[in-house]
Protein backbone atom coordinates (compact mmCIF):
# COMPACT_ATOMS: atom_id res chain seq x y z
CA UNK A 1 0.00 0.00 0.00
CA UNK A 2 1.27 3.43 -0.86
CA UNK A 3 1.60 5.80 2.03
CA UNK A 4 2.11 9.52 2.14
CA UNK A 5 3.67 11.52 4.89
CA UNK A 6 2.98 15.21 4.77
CA UNK A 7 4.82 17.76 6.85
CA UNK A 8 4.03 21.43 6.61
CA UNK A 9 6.23 24.19 7.88
CA UNK A 10 3.50 26.76 7.93
CA UNK A 11 1.57 28.45 10.69
CA UNK A 12 -1.84 29.87 9.89
CA UNK A 13 -4.05 29.84 12.97
CA UNK A 14 -7.76 29.59 11.99
CA UNK A 15 -6.71 27.23 9.19
CA UNK A 16 -4.20 24.68 10.50
CA UNK A 17 -4.79 21.83 11.10
CA UNK A 18 -8.49 22.44 10.35
CA UNK A 19 -10.22 25.56 9.20
CA UNK A 20 -11.78 27.28 12.22
CA UNK A 21 -13.07 30.46 10.72
CA UNK A 22 -16.82 30.18 11.02
CA UNK A 23 -18.36 29.15 14.27
CA UNK A 24 -21.70 29.23 16.05
CA UNK A 25 -22.77 32.76 14.95
CA UNK A 26 -22.79 31.71 11.27
CA UNK A 27 -24.76 28.52 11.98
CA UNK A 28 -27.16 30.47 14.18
CA UNK A 29 -27.64 33.07 11.47
CA UNK A 30 -28.32 30.37 8.84
CA UNK A 31 -30.92 28.94 11.20
CA UNK A 32 -32.60 32.29 11.92
CA UNK A 33 -32.54 33.28 8.23
CA UNK A 34 -34.17 30.02 7.15
CA UNK A 35 -36.75 30.26 9.94
CA UNK A 36 -37.61 33.88 9.08
CA UNK A 37 -37.85 33.09 5.36
CA UNK A 38 -40.15 30.15 6.12
CA UNK A 39 -42.45 32.16 8.40
CA UNK A 40 -42.80 34.99 5.89
CA UNK A 41 -43.42 32.50 3.09
CA UNK A 42 -46.29 30.91 5.04
CA UNK A 43 -47.61 34.33 6.08
CA UNK A 44 -47.55 35.61 2.49
CA UNK A 45 -49.35 32.52 1.28
CA UNK A 46 -52.03 32.98 3.95
CA UNK A 47 -52.51 36.62 2.91
CA UNK A 48 -52.72 35.77 -0.79
CA UNK A 49 -55.32 33.10 -0.02
CA UNK A 50 -57.14 35.63 2.23
CA UNK A 51 -56.95 33.37 5.29
CA UNK A 52 -55.47 35.89 7.74
CA UNK A 53 -58.40 35.65 10.13
CA UNK A 54 -58.63 31.89 9.95
CA UNK A 55 -54.89 31.44 10.56
CA UNK A 56 -53.86 34.32 12.83
CA UNK A 57 -50.69 32.60 14.10
CA UNK A 58 -49.47 32.17 10.53
CA UNK A 59 -50.36 35.58 9.16
CA UNK A 60 -49.98 37.81 12.20
CA UNK A 61 -48.35 36.31 15.32
CA UNK A 62 -45.42 34.48 13.73
CA UNK A 63 -44.41 37.43 11.49
CA UNK A 64 -44.21 39.49 14.68
CA UNK A 65 -41.12 37.47 15.62
CA UNK A 66 -39.47 37.79 12.21
CA UNK A 67 -37.95 41.28 12.62
CA UNK A 68 -36.36 40.03 15.84
CA UNK A 69 -35.03 36.88 14.15
CA UNK A 70 -33.56 38.84 11.25
CA UNK A 71 -32.06 41.51 13.48
CA UNK A 72 -30.43 38.98 15.79
CA UNK A 73 -29.28 37.04 12.71
CA UNK A 74 -27.71 40.11 11.14
CA UNK A 75 -26.07 40.95 14.46
CA UNK A 76 -24.61 37.41 14.59
CA UNK A 77 -23.30 37.87 11.04
CA UNK A 78 -21.63 41.17 11.85
CA UNK A 79 -20.12 39.73 15.04
CA UNK A 80 -18.46 37.10 12.90
CA UNK A 81 -16.88 39.57 10.47
CA UNK A 82 -13.20 40.32 10.98
CA UNK A 83 -13.56 43.80 9.51
CA UNK A 84 -17.08 44.74 10.67
CA UNK A 85 -16.72 48.50 10.28
CA UNK A 86 -16.45 47.97 6.53
CA UNK A 87 -19.64 45.90 6.23
CA UNK A 88 -21.31 48.74 4.28
CA UNK A 89 -19.01 47.73 1.42
CA UNK A 90 -21.50 44.92 0.75
CA UNK A 91 -23.86 47.55 -0.60
CA UNK A 92 -21.47 49.29 -2.95
CA UNK A 93 -21.65 46.50 -5.50
CA UNK A 94 -23.85 43.69 -6.79
CA UNK A 95 -21.83 40.54 -7.31
CA UNK A 96 -24.03 38.06 -9.14
CA UNK A 97 -21.49 35.24 -8.76
CA UNK A 98 -21.29 35.60 -4.98
CA UNK A 99 -24.17 34.08 -2.97
CA UNK A 100 -23.16 36.21 -0.01
CA UNK A 101 -23.80 39.32 -2.08
CA UNK A 102 -27.24 37.99 -3.04
CA UNK A 103 -27.98 37.30 0.60
CA UNK A 104 -26.86 40.75 1.72
CA UNK A 105 -29.12 42.46 -0.83
CA UNK A 106 -32.12 40.22 -0.16
CA UNK A 107 -31.76 40.84 3.58
CA UNK A 108 -31.60 44.57 2.93
CA UNK A 109 -35.03 44.34 1.29
CA UNK A 110 -36.67 41.65 3.44
CA UNK A 111 -35.69 43.06 6.86
CA UNK A 112 -37.49 46.44 6.50
CA UNK A 113 -40.49 44.71 4.89
CA UNK A 114 -40.66 42.36 7.89
CA UNK A 115 -40.70 45.36 10.23
CA UNK A 116 -43.51 47.01 8.23
CA UNK A 117 -45.48 43.77 8.10
CA UNK A 118 -45.25 43.26 11.87
CA UNK A 119 -45.96 46.94 12.55
CA UNK A 120 -49.17 46.97 10.48
CA UNK A 121 -50.58 44.09 12.52
CA UNK A 122 -49.70 45.41 15.96
CA UNK A 123 -52.99 47.27 16.48
CA UNK A 124 -54.99 44.26 15.29
CA UNK A 125 -53.23 42.03 17.82
CA UNK A 126 -53.14 44.62 20.60
CA UNK A 127 -56.21 46.85 20.06
CA UNK A 128 -55.35 49.14 22.98
CA UNK A 129 -52.23 50.44 21.24
CA UNK A 130 -52.34 54.04 20.17
CA UNK A 131 -49.80 55.62 17.83
CA UNK A 132 -49.04 59.15 18.86
CA UNK A 133 -48.15 60.30 15.38
CA UNK A 134 -50.39 60.57 12.36
CA UNK A 135 -47.66 59.40 10.02
CA UNK A 136 -47.60 56.02 11.77
CA UNK A 137 -51.29 55.55 11.05
CA UNK A 138 -50.62 56.48 7.43
CA UNK A 139 -47.84 53.88 7.16
CA UNK A 140 -50.13 51.31 8.77
CA UNK A 141 -52.92 52.05 6.29
CA UNK A 142 -50.53 51.89 3.37
CA UNK A 143 -49.11 48.49 4.41
CA UNK A 144 -52.58 47.07 5.05
CA UNK A 145 -53.83 48.39 1.69
CA UNK A 146 -50.95 46.87 -0.27
CA UNK A 147 -50.58 43.76 1.89
CA UNK A 148 -51.22 41.40 -1.02
CA UNK A 149 -48.71 43.15 -3.26
CA UNK A 150 -46.13 42.90 -0.48
CA UNK A 151 -46.98 39.22 -0.05
CA UNK A 152 -46.37 38.58 -3.76
CA UNK A 153 -43.03 40.39 -3.55
CA UNK A 154 -42.05 38.49 -0.40
CA UNK A 155 -42.62 35.02 -1.87
CA UNK A 156 -39.72 35.04 -4.38
CA UNK A 157 -37.52 36.99 -1.94
CA UNK A 158 -38.11 34.46 0.85
CA UNK A 159 -37.45 31.54 -1.48
CA UNK A 160 -34.13 33.17 -2.42
CA UNK A 161 -33.37 33.84 1.27
CA UNK A 162 -34.16 30.24 2.24
CA UNK A 163 -32.16 28.70 -0.60
CA UNK A 164 -29.28 31.12 -0.21
CA UNK A 165 -28.53 29.91 3.31
CA UNK A 166 -27.58 26.57 1.71
CA UNK A 167 -26.12 27.83 -1.55
CA UNK A 168 -23.88 30.11 0.49
CA UNK A 169 -22.02 27.02 1.70
CA UNK A 170 -22.13 25.05 -1.54
CA UNK A 171 -20.45 27.87 -3.46
CA UNK A 172 -17.17 27.35 -1.61
CA UNK A 173 -15.52 24.76 -3.78
CA UNK A 174 -12.61 24.12 -1.42
CA UNK A 175 -14.81 22.27 1.11
CA UNK A 176 -15.99 18.96 -0.39
CA UNK A 177 -18.76 18.50 2.19
CA UNK A 178 -20.39 21.69 1.01
CA UNK A 179 -20.04 20.96 -2.70
CA UNK A 180 -23.53 19.67 -3.18
CA UNK A 181 -26.29 21.41 -5.08
CA UNK A 182 -28.79 19.66 -2.78
CA UNK A 183 -27.80 21.99 0.07
CA UNK A 184 -29.90 24.84 -1.36
CA UNK A 185 -33.24 22.97 -1.48
CA UNK A 186 -32.37 21.10 1.74
CA UNK A 187 -31.84 24.33 3.69
CA UNK A 188 -35.02 25.80 2.20
CA UNK A 189 -37.11 22.77 3.19
CA UNK A 190 -35.48 22.62 6.62
CA UNK A 191 -36.20 26.35 7.10
CA UNK A 192 -39.84 25.84 6.10
CA UNK A 193 -40.09 22.91 8.51
CA UNK A 194 -38.73 24.98 11.41
CA UNK A 195 -41.15 27.78 10.44
CA UNK A 196 -44.08 25.34 10.51
CA UNK A 197 -42.90 24.22 13.95
CA UNK A 198 -42.76 27.83 15.15
CA UNK A 199 -46.31 28.42 13.88
CA UNK A 200 -47.49 25.27 15.70
CA UNK A 201 -46.02 26.72 18.92
CA UNK A 202 -47.86 30.02 18.40
CA UNK A 203 -51.17 28.63 17.12
CA UNK A 204 -54.12 28.94 19.47
CA UNK A 205 -56.74 27.06 17.44
CA UNK A 206 -56.55 23.32 16.92
CA UNK A 207 -57.40 23.65 13.22
CA UNK A 208 -54.35 25.85 12.62
CA UNK A 209 -51.92 23.71 14.59
CA UNK A 210 -53.15 20.49 13.00
CA UNK A 211 -52.86 22.00 9.50
CA UNK A 212 -49.26 22.93 10.23
CA UNK A 213 -48.60 19.52 11.77
CA UNK A 214 -49.67 18.04 8.42
CA UNK A 215 -47.50 20.51 6.51
CA UNK A 216 -44.57 19.74 8.82
CA UNK A 217 -45.01 15.99 8.30
CA UNK A 218 -44.74 16.48 4.53
CA UNK A 219 -41.74 18.79 4.92
CA UNK A 220 -39.91 16.40 7.26
CA UNK A 221 -40.45 13.53 4.83
CA UNK A 222 -39.06 15.65 1.97
CA UNK A 223 -36.16 16.69 4.21
CA UNK A 224 -35.31 13.07 5.06
CA UNK A 225 -35.35 12.30 1.33
CA UNK A 226 -33.03 15.20 0.59
CA UNK A 227 -30.63 14.18 3.38
CA UNK A 228 -30.46 10.65 1.93
CA UNK A 229 -29.84 12.22 -1.47
CA UNK A 230 -27.09 14.39 -0.03
CA UNK A 231 -25.29 11.42 1.54
CA UNK A 232 -25.71 9.29 -1.61
CA UNK A 233 -24.23 12.15 -3.62
CA UNK A 234 -21.10 12.15 -1.48
CA UNK A 235 -20.61 8.42 -1.70
CA UNK A 236 -20.91 8.47 -5.49
CA UNK A 237 -18.38 11.30 -5.62
CA UNK A 238 -14.63 11.48 -5.38
CA UNK A 239 -12.44 10.26 -2.52
CA UNK A 240 -12.53 13.76 -1.05
CA UNK A 241 -16.31 13.68 -0.87
CA UNK A 242 -16.37 10.17 0.57
CA UNK A 243 -13.97 11.32 3.30
CA UNK A 244 -16.08 14.41 3.86
CA UNK A 245 -19.26 12.32 4.23
CA UNK A 246 -17.47 10.07 6.70
CA UNK A 247 -17.06 13.01 9.07
CA UNK A 248 -20.85 12.87 9.50
CA UNK A 249 -21.51 9.17 8.96
CA UNK A 250 -18.57 7.44 10.51
CA UNK A 251 -16.44 10.03 12.23
CA UNK A 252 -16.20 12.58 14.97
CA UNK A 253 -19.59 14.19 14.34
CA UNK A 254 -21.61 11.06 13.61
CA UNK A 255 -23.29 10.82 17.03
CA UNK A 256 -24.46 14.39 16.73
CA UNK A 257 -25.61 13.73 13.16
CA UNK A 258 -27.52 10.49 13.77
CA UNK A 259 -28.81 10.99 17.32
CA UNK A 260 -29.46 14.71 17.56
CA UNK A 261 -30.31 15.56 13.96
CA UNK A 262 -31.69 12.45 12.21
CA UNK A 263 -33.34 10.81 15.22
CA UNK A 264 -34.37 13.63 17.58
CA UNK A 265 -34.64 16.34 14.92
CA UNK A 266 -36.47 14.45 12.18
CA UNK A 267 -37.71 10.94 12.94
CA UNK A 268 -39.01 11.39 16.51
CA UNK A 269 -40.98 14.60 15.73
CA UNK A 270 -42.29 12.99 12.52
CA UNK A 271 -43.58 9.95 14.42
CA UNK A 272 -45.03 12.14 17.19
CA UNK A 273 -46.82 14.41 14.73
CA UNK A 274 -48.28 11.43 12.87
CA UNK A 275 -49.52 9.85 16.14
CA UNK A 276 -50.91 13.18 17.28
CA UNK A 277 -52.91 13.48 14.06
CA UNK A 278 -54.18 9.93 14.49
CA UNK A 279 -55.61 10.94 17.86
CA UNK A 280 -52.96 10.01 20.42
CA UNK A 281 -52.68 12.63 23.14
CA UNK A 282 -49.26 14.19 22.55
CA UNK A 283 -48.60 17.83 23.40
CA UNK A 284 -47.90 19.40 19.96
CA UNK A 285 -45.19 21.63 21.31
CA UNK A 286 -42.83 18.68 21.95
CA UNK A 287 -42.30 17.73 18.26
CA UNK A 288 -42.29 21.43 17.33
CA UNK A 289 -39.46 22.19 19.77
CA UNK A 290 -37.56 19.11 18.60
CA UNK A 291 -37.83 20.28 14.96
CA UNK A 292 -36.54 23.73 15.89
CA UNK A 293 -33.58 22.35 17.86
CA UNK A 294 -32.90 19.80 15.09
CA UNK A 295 -32.82 22.59 12.51
CA UNK A 296 -30.24 24.50 14.52
CA UNK A 297 -28.13 21.38 15.15
CA UNK A 298 -28.22 20.56 11.42
CA UNK A 299 -26.74 23.95 10.59
CA UNK A 300 -24.10 23.75 13.32
CA UNK A 301 -23.14 20.32 11.96
CA UNK A 302 -22.91 21.44 8.34
CA UNK A 303 -20.84 24.54 9.16
CA UNK A 304 -18.49 22.58 11.41
CA UNK A 305 -18.15 19.43 9.28
CA UNK A 306 -17.70 21.44 6.09
CA UNK A 307 -14.68 23.17 7.56
CA UNK A 308 -13.20 19.83 8.64
CA UNK A 309 -13.39 18.57 5.05
CA UNK A 310 -10.79 19.61 2.53
CA UNK A 311 -9.41 19.02 -0.93
CA UNK A 312 -6.61 16.46 -0.76
CA UNK A 313 -3.47 17.09 -2.75
CA UNK B 1 0.87 39.33 -19.85
CA UNK B 2 0.51 36.40 -17.44
CA UNK B 3 2.75 36.24 -14.41
CA UNK B 4 3.53 32.72 -13.23
CA UNK B 5 5.89 31.16 -10.74
CA UNK B 6 7.83 27.99 -11.49
CA UNK B 7 9.45 26.08 -8.62
CA UNK B 8 11.92 23.27 -9.16
CA UNK B 9 11.17 20.68 -6.48
CA UNK B 10 14.40 18.88 -7.35
CA UNK B 11 16.47 21.90 -6.38
CA UNK B 12 14.50 22.99 -3.32
CA UNK B 13 16.14 22.00 -0.02
CA UNK B 14 13.32 23.22 2.21
CA UNK B 15 15.37 25.92 3.96
CA UNK B 16 12.35 28.26 4.36
CA UNK B 17 14.33 31.32 3.28
CA UNK B 18 11.40 32.21 1.01
CA UNK B 19 9.08 32.20 4.03
CA UNK B 20 11.26 34.50 6.10
CA UNK B 21 11.95 36.83 3.17
CA UNK B 22 8.21 37.20 2.59
CA UNK B 23 7.48 37.82 6.26
CA UNK B 24 10.10 40.57 6.39
CA UNK B 25 9.26 42.14 3.03
CA UNK B 26 5.51 42.21 3.55
CA UNK B 27 5.40 42.87 7.31
CA UNK B 28 3.45 39.63 7.78
CA UNK B 29 1.97 39.55 11.32
CA UNK B 30 3.85 37.50 13.86
CA UNK B 31 3.08 33.79 13.66
CA UNK B 32 1.51 34.01 10.21
CA UNK B 33 2.89 33.35 6.75
CA UNK B 34 1.94 34.04 3.15
CA UNK B 35 4.14 31.24 1.85
CA UNK B 36 5.25 28.03 3.50
CA UNK B 37 7.23 24.88 2.79
CA UNK B 38 5.73 21.41 2.78
CA UNK B 39 7.62 18.17 2.79
CA UNK B 40 6.01 15.03 1.42
CA UNK B 41 7.25 11.48 1.52
CA UNK B 42 5.44 9.05 -0.79
CA UNK B 43 5.48 5.29 -1.06
CA UNK B 44 6.56 2.46 1.23
CA UNK B 45 10.12 1.80 2.30
CA UNK B 46 12.42 1.11 0.49
CA UNK B 47 10.82 2.65 -2.60
CA UNK B 48 10.00 6.12 -1.37
CA UNK B 49 10.03 9.46 -3.12
CA UNK B 50 10.44 12.73 -1.43
CA UNK B 51 9.54 16.31 -2.27
CA UNK B 52 9.96 19.82 -0.89
CA UNK B 53 7.50 22.42 -2.09
CA UNK B 54 7.37 26.12 -1.37
CA UNK B 55 3.65 26.90 -1.50
CA UNK B 56 1.64 30.13 -1.64
CA UNK B 57 -1.42 31.65 -3.29
CA UNK B 58 -1.64 30.16 -6.79
CA UNK B 59 -3.05 33.32 -8.38
CA UNK B 60 -5.55 31.09 -10.16
CA UNK B 61 -7.01 32.01 -13.54
CA UNK B 62 -10.36 30.72 -12.32
CA UNK B 63 -10.05 32.05 -8.80
CA UNK B 64 -12.86 30.87 -6.50
CA UNK B 65 -11.93 33.54 -3.95
CA UNK B 66 -12.66 36.28 -6.48
CA UNK B 67 -15.91 34.59 -7.51
CA UNK B 68 -17.32 34.29 -3.99
CA UNK B 69 -16.16 37.67 -2.64
CA UNK B 70 -19.35 39.64 -1.88
CA UNK B 71 -17.79 43.10 -2.16
CA UNK B 72 -15.30 42.74 -5.00
CA UNK B 73 -12.38 43.28 -2.59
CA UNK B 74 -10.71 40.17 -4.04
CA UNK B 75 -9.89 40.99 -7.63
CA UNK B 76 -7.50 40.15 -10.45
CA UNK B 77 -5.20 42.80 -11.87
CA UNK B 78 -3.19 43.05 -15.08
CA UNK B 79 -0.81 40.13 -15.22
CA UNK B 80 -3.30 37.83 -13.51
CA UNK B 81 -2.30 38.65 -9.93
CA UNK B 82 -5.07 38.10 -7.37
CA UNK B 83 -5.16 40.90 -4.80
CA UNK B 84 -7.32 41.99 -1.85
CA UNK B 85 -8.22 45.67 -1.38
CA UNK B 86 -8.16 46.07 2.44
CA UNK B 87 -10.61 49.00 2.40
CA UNK B 88 -13.21 46.92 0.55
CA UNK B 89 -12.74 43.71 2.54
CA UNK B 90 -15.29 43.09 5.30
CA UNK B 91 -13.44 40.04 6.65
CA UNK B 92 -16.36 37.68 6.06
CA UNK B 93 -14.11 34.76 5.18
CA UNK B 94 -15.93 33.67 2.00
CA UNK B 95 -12.61 33.67 0.11
CA UNK B 96 -10.87 31.71 2.87
CA UNK B 97 -13.59 29.06 2.75
CA UNK B 98 -13.28 28.98 -1.07
CA UNK B 99 -9.52 28.55 -1.38
CA UNK B 100 -8.45 24.93 -1.99
CA UNK B 101 -4.88 25.89 -1.05
CA UNK B 102 -5.81 27.58 2.24
CA UNK B 103 -3.57 30.45 1.18
CA UNK B 104 -5.52 33.20 2.93
CA UNK B 105 -5.97 34.24 6.54
CA UNK B 106 -7.74 37.08 8.33
CA UNK B 107 -5.16 39.68 9.35
CA UNK B 108 -5.14 39.40 13.17
CA UNK B 109 -4.74 43.15 13.76
CA UNK B 110 -6.28 44.81 10.75
CA UNK B 111 -9.21 42.44 10.12
CA UNK B 112 -9.06 42.27 6.34
CA UNK B 113 -8.01 39.11 4.54
CA UNK B 114 -4.33 38.85 3.67
CA UNK B 115 -2.34 36.69 1.26
CA UNK B 116 0.56 36.52 -1.20
CA UNK B 117 0.57 39.37 -3.73
CA UNK B 118 3.41 37.99 -5.89
CA UNK B 119 5.14 41.06 -4.34
CA UNK B 120 3.26 43.33 -6.73
CA UNK B 121 4.94 46.38 -5.17
CA UNK B 122 8.35 44.97 -6.14
CA UNK B 123 7.24 43.97 -9.64
CA UNK B 124 6.22 47.58 -10.27
CA UNK B 125 9.85 48.57 -9.58
CA UNK B 126 11.13 45.85 -11.90
CA UNK B 127 12.24 43.60 -9.03
CA UNK B 128 11.46 39.93 -8.46
CA UNK B 129 9.17 38.74 -5.63
CA UNK B 130 11.05 38.61 -2.32
CA UNK B 131 10.84 34.81 -2.05
CA UNK B 132 12.30 34.32 -5.53
CA UNK B 133 15.05 36.86 -4.98
CA UNK B 134 16.47 35.21 -1.86
CA UNK B 135 16.26 31.52 -2.79
CA UNK B 136 19.80 30.15 -2.12
CA UNK B 137 19.39 27.22 -4.52
CA UNK B 138 17.70 29.40 -7.17
CA UNK B 139 14.91 26.87 -7.45
CA UNK B 140 12.24 29.54 -7.99
CA UNK B 141 11.56 31.30 -11.26
CA UNK B 142 9.15 34.11 -11.94
CA UNK B 143 8.09 35.67 -15.22
CA UNK B 144 5.59 36.20 -18.00
CA UNK B 145 4.12 33.03 -19.49
CA UNK B 146 2.89 34.97 -22.53
CA UNK B 147 6.51 35.77 -23.44
CA UNK B 148 7.87 32.66 -25.18
CA UNK B 149 11.46 33.69 -24.41
CA UNK B 150 11.01 34.04 -20.64
CA UNK B 151 12.67 31.56 -18.29
CA UNK B 152 9.32 30.31 -17.07
CA UNK B 153 8.01 29.65 -20.59
CA UNK B 154 11.17 27.76 -21.55
CA UNK B 155 11.13 25.67 -18.36
CA UNK B 156 7.49 24.74 -18.74
CA UNK B 157 8.06 23.89 -22.41
CA UNK B 158 10.93 21.52 -21.65
CA UNK B 159 10.48 20.18 -18.13
CA UNK B 160 7.86 17.89 -16.67
CA UNK B 161 5.67 19.84 -14.28
CA UNK B 162 2.51 19.77 -12.19
CA UNK B 163 0.14 22.14 -10.44
CA UNK B 164 -1.57 21.60 -7.09
CA UNK B 165 -5.13 20.28 -6.92
CA UNK B 166 -5.90 20.61 -10.66
CA UNK B 167 -9.19 18.81 -9.95
CA UNK B 168 -10.42 21.91 -8.13
CA UNK B 169 -10.69 23.56 -11.55
CA UNK B 170 -8.95 26.70 -10.41
CA UNK B 171 -6.26 26.81 -13.14
CA UNK B 172 -3.44 27.61 -10.70
CA UNK B 173 -0.42 29.62 -11.86
CA UNK B 174 2.29 28.28 -9.58
CA UNK B 175 3.97 25.36 -11.34
CA UNK B 176 6.17 22.69 -9.80
CA UNK B 177 8.92 21.04 -11.86
CA UNK B 178 9.12 17.37 -10.98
Amino acid sequence: MEEELFVSGRNLPHIDPNLELWGFPIAFYLFLGGLAAGILLFASTAVILEKEDKFPATARWAPLVVPLLLTVGLFALIVDLHHPLYSWQLYTTIRLESPMSWGAWVLLIVTPISYLWAFADLRILFPKLDWKFKVLYQIEDLVRKYRKVIAWILIPLCIILGIYTGILLSAFNARPLWNSAILGPLFLISGLSTAAAAIILLAKSHSESSLFSKIDIILIIIEIGLVIHLIMGYYSGTEMQVEAANILINGELSIMFFVFFILLGLIVPLVMEVFELLGTKIPVYIPAILVLIGGLIFRILMVEAGQLSRILY
Amino acid sequence: MRYVMVIDTNKCVGCSDCVVACQVENHVPMGYCRDWVVETVNGTYPSVSFEFRSERCNHCDNAPCVRTCPTGASHIIEGGIVLVTPEECIGCGACIESCPYDARYPHPEEGHVDKCTFCNHRLEKGELPACVSVCPTKCMYFGDLDDANSDVSKLLATRQHKVLAPEAGTKPRVYYLI
